[in-house]
């Protein structure tokens, strides 16, 4: 008897520290302002935040977490926003459309936010948009798809700062043009970032007369690509794109390796963090793709206006979490607009009034690229965003193409 | 035909750590009549503590002997602590204890390590294997390797050893096995430890491919259709439909699509147990292993 009193004991303990555990994950709020001894004189500014925290997407929500986190910190300790600190209510999606659309509903309605940052991939992000246009809240998006913010009439709320797959496509065309490869295969994930990604690409590839003679799906969630692979192989394309994120899109080059391709193998942004490369290992080598210019922010020519703040960033996030990621440029940007937004927006800025002032952002040297927003363009970035770049001994090199 | 070939070799892949799954499935179903839905996240356990171990410097012999032992001591322990208190309800009540320790594992899982997949060093850097024009990694071979050893072990340790000899007389006969002076709790307490070995060496050998705090879920399922497959009571009956469901998937995917694989394994399941619903090598009312 004692035994199985014991027991239950043990398996309750278990079952209650689990519990508890998730709920810390689960929602993550930082209010800096009270752990200070004097109290702000002025009324703290409430910002949300929606990324992929857990879940498929981990990659990306990770180091976005960290860089809003990093950029909050660091603009409390500065004083905050013309003396307003920043409230911060971050909360984890788990990578669901569901759960996104849950947390954008009680970032409005129980935390009464000015503006909200997130999430970290397109499916997530699309799921809070009809509520942000809605509830006309403010929403600073991370994610790749263009649907996010488009068509512009009915996206008056929302931004983004990714940058659109349609430059990321038009980016790789030019890519394949300066190589002569005319007949591609594509590989995507099944998700609205494969989909959203296989879309733009077909509209540039159509205007340069690319053939796209293979197309293949795979799951996020499938470790093994090799059948696909064997598919595309037999339509002997001249190279073949990959439309993921890790870790299918690592398995996808792992898979390569598996089937000896020698065909070059062109990946899309979604692969701009070191997880791609921990995971694919050897596999890696040789994957040429388009992405910001963090990664390679140290070989960019002294000239390039974006060089100080890239460095500022990547120097400050190395020293606190470790290898950079271009999703936490996206995540970094997102909120340094809210905050450049709420600086110009007084002392009582009203939702309305972050948005005007997001939508007149012009010249912002952001980790993404060159921000300049306009009513009909709430990315506001330019192709000169994107770099292609190379794996080379397990290492991002700068291509210069 | 070389693709066809490859698809073949990935489905073998695959179908090895299914059945693998399935197994521990069949083990603990025998003998206390249980579908354990612990099994994916022993899986999840071997994977997770493989690379945990490998992060401490441990060679690879050593890494894979200590992971078998956590696994199937935690196994062993928590039939302990939740299945033996609880002995006297129903297998109903009993699944859904496993399907709550499988929450708590993976809740605590993901306590520790966080959610990023992570991936174990390959046991070997050698480039890939050509066969007939298809090819495997390395890799794949450990993992077919691991799905044969494990059975031949099974094998010797049932047959040829008086605990295997005790084991199997309490899957035939619970109560005559008891009046031998056979413990039938020390059995179930002991088939659990060997599901749970059985999973971890599945997870230590798809390591190298992917580990993470969630992926038991998706291998236990994939484990159940093996072992309902298979009649949930045959051992070579759970072999071959792990590796018949490998290669469905992979032919599923190579023909059809990749979002419908699942869907495809689960209407083979269904059609075998409309037709056969004591699986493909079940036979109907008796028990072996």
């Amino acid at each position: 008897m004692k035994k199985r009193i014991i027991g239950f004991l043990l398996v309750a303990l278990i079952t209650g520290s689990v519990l508890s555990g998730c709920s810390n994950s689960a929602s993550n709020t930082s209010n800096s302002a009270s752990n200070t001894s004097k109290p702000a004189e002025k009324a703290d500014f409430v910002i949300g935040a929606v990324f992929d925290i857990t879940g498929n997407s981990s990659s990306l929500g990770i180091p976005e977490r960290d860089s809003v986190q990093m950029l909050v910190d660091d603009t409390n300790a500065k004083g905050g926003i013309n003396g307003h600190r920043i409230k911060l209510v971050m909360l984890d999606n788990k990578s669901t459309e569901s759960e996104s659309a849950l947390a954008i509903k009680r970032l409005i309605e129980q935390d009464k936010v000015l503006a909200i940052i997130g999430a970290s991939s397109s499916g997530p992000s699309m799921a809070m948009v009809p509520i942000a246009q809605e509830q006309k809240v403010p929403l600073v998006s991370a994610a790749a798809s263009i649907k996010i913010i488009e068509p512009a009439a009915d996206r008056k709320w929302v931004f983004k700062t990714a940058q659109n797959d349609a430059l990321v496509a038009s980016r790789v065309v030019k890519y394949l043009k300066s190589k002569n490869f005319n007949n591609v295969a594509f590989m995507l994930v099944n998700s609205t970032f494969g989909e959203s990604g296989l879309a733009e690409f077909k509209k540039v590839a159509d205007q340069e007369k690319i053939n796209i003679v293979s197309t293949q799906k795979f799951e996020a969630s499938d470790t093994n690509m090799t059948a696909q692979l064997t598919k595309i192989k037999d339509s002997k394309p001249d190279a073949i794109i990959v439309w993921a994120t890790p870790p299918s899109a690592s398995n996808v080059a792992k898979g390569f390796k598996q089937l000896g391709l020698t065909i070059p193998q062109i990946q899309s942004h979604g692969i701009g963090n070191k997880t791609f490369i921990d995971q694919a290992g050897d596999s890696s080598n040789g994957v040429v793709f388009p992405i910001g210019k963090l990664l390679v922010a140290e070989g960019l020519p002294e000239s390039d206006s974006q060089k100080s703040v890239l460095t500022q960033y990547a120097k400050d996030y190395e020293a606190k979490y470790g290898p950079r990621s271009t999703f936490g440029g996206h995540g970094y940007d997102a909120m340094n607009m809210v905050i450049a937004a709420l600086k110009k927006a007084g002392d009582n800025p009203s939702r309305e009034l972050v948005r005007d002032q997001l939508e007149q952002l012009k010249d912002f040297k952001g980790i993404s690229g060159v921000f300049n927003m306009s009513a009909s363009d709430h990315n506001g970035l330019k192709e000169d965003a994107l770099v292609m770049v190379k794996i080379v001994d397990n290492k991002w090199t700068y291509l210069k193409d | 035909m070389s693709g066809l070939m490859q698809y073949i070799l990935t489905g073998l892949s695959q179908g090895g750590l299914y059945a693998l799954v399935g197994l521990g499935f069949v083990l603990i179903y025998n003998v206390t009549g249980i579908i354990n839905f612990v099994q994916g996240e022993f899986v999840m356990l071997g994977a997770m503590l493989a690379i945990a171990y490998q992060h401490l410097g441990l060679p690879l012999p050593l890494v894979i002997l200590f992971t078998v032992l956590t696994v199937a001591l935690i196994g062993g322990g928590l039939e302990i602590v939740s299945i033996r208190p609880a002995k006297n309800a129903t297998p109903l009540t009993l699944i859904i204890i496993t399907i709550g320790l499988s929450m708590v594992l993976r809740g605590v899982a993901l306590v520790v390590w966080g959610t990023d997949p992570v991936v174990m060093q390959p046991f070997s850097n050698a480039g890939p294997v050509k066969i007939l024009g298809g090819s495997l990694m390395p890799q794949e071979f450990y993992i077919l390797g691991a799905t044969v050893l494990v059975v031949c072990l099974l094998y010797v340790f049932l047959d040829h050893t008086v605990m295997g000899k005790a084991f199997r007389a309490c899957v035939i006969n619970k109560l005559g096995a008891s009046l031998m002076g056979i413990d039938p709790r020390r059995m179930s307490t002991l088939a659990f430890a060997l599901g749970a070995g059985i999973g971890a060496i599945g997870g230590v050998v798809f390591a190298p491919t992917l580990a993470s705090y969630d992926m038991g879920v998706a291998l236990g399922v994939k484990g159940f259709i093996a072992a309902v497959l298979g009649g949930l009571t045959s051992v070579p009956g759970v072999i071959l439909s792990g590796f018949i469901v490998g290669i469905g998937e992979s032919f599923g995917t190579a023909f059809v699509s990749s979002g419908y694989k699942d869907g495809i394994t689960l209407l083979v399941l269904l059609l075998v147990l409309l037709f056969r619903p004591q699986g493909l090598f079940g036979i109907y009312g008796s028990k072996r292993v």
